[in-house]
């Protein structure tokens, strides 16, 4: 099928723990076009925040620097991409093990990169050292029977 | 955050009133970390009543308010967490330390 919609978006800020809320709202208030339910909002939201979050703590590690994020909205699909030019990772495979952080001295979790996978339905990591890193997700929004009686329509 | 101590039955109650983030959490942790340190109290509760958005970073706040309660032989809890939340904290596992109790245990009505 044809996608019915599509749509995008690019975001460019700072690398400042305070644009990770505007982040993350902007990214649902984008998404609100494919009609999400509260839980899928909410998925996102946390997915976006975990990203940012990482440009800021470990690409960065707290200097400054430009956090950018990508956006495509498909019929009933959202891929969100978000990239920093920050340290870069050495190991993405343990980087991305449940629990793994390399910064345990900050109280991180190491759990930034579960829920990023458990919350969408792909996630996707290129990383080259000194240059930076991206991630790209995607997430399956569920069409609801409104939205399917209508496309049926037209 | 809102504090309250009630010093009969050495319980802290902790009201994280924001949403929980990297930014947010510092704040957060040092707050709490400051009331612990001066009442050593038996239980500390957060309630999570006005928290309608959580991220990793209260996993790993939440695990670091828990070691400092323990060492000073207190225990934790959490209350009133919403469903988006609870999904988050089931994953890390620190739900095998530390409970959460639906909506205020009668202790914790008498206290408010
Ligand atoms: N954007 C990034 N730049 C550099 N390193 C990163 C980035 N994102 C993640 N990492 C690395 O991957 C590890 C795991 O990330 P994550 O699962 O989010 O856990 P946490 O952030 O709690 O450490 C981090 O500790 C860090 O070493
Ligand atoms: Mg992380």
């Amino acid at each position: 099928m044809k996608n019915v919609y599509e749509n995008e978006m690019k975001l460019e800020f700072l690398s400042k723990s305070s644009n990770e809320s505007f982040a993350r709202i902007t990214v649902a208030a984008f998404a609100s076009q494919l009609d999400p339910s509260l839980e899928e909002i909410a998925d996102i939201k946390t997915a976006v925040s975990e990203a940012v979050t990482n440009c800021i703590i470990h690409g960065y590690e707290e200097k400054e620097g430009i956090i950018k994020i990508k956006c495509k909205l498909f019929a009933n699909s959202i891929e969100i991409e978000i990239s920093d030019n920050g340290k870069g990772i050495e190991d993405i495979e343990k980087a991305r093990q449940v629990l793994y952080t390399s910064k345990s001295e900050l109280e991180r979790s190491g759990m930034g990169f579960t829920i990023m996978e458990s919350f969408m339905d792909e996630v996707k990591v290129e990383s080259v050292l000194g240059v930076g890193t991206k991630v790209t997700m995607k997430k399956m929004i569920k069409v609801t029977d409104g939205i399917e009686e209508m496309k049926v329509r037209l | 955050m809102k504090v309250e101590y009630e010093k009969k039955d050495k319980l802290l109650i902790l009201k994280i009133t924001e949403e929980i983030d990297h930014h947010s959490c510092e704040k957060i942790k040092k707050r709490a970390d400051y009331e612990i340190e001066i009442h050593i109290p038996k239980k500390v509760v957060f309630d999570f009543s006005n928290v309608n958005f959580m991220d990793s970073s209260g996993i790993g706040m939440i695990i670091g308010r828990y070691k400092l309660v323990k060492m000073f032989g207190g225990k934790m809890e959490l209350i009133n967490v919403k469903p988006s939340i609870k999904k988050i904290l089931e994953m890390s596992g620190i739900l095998k330390l530390i409970s959460i109790e639906e909506t205020g245990g009668s202790e914790f009505e008498k206290c408010i």
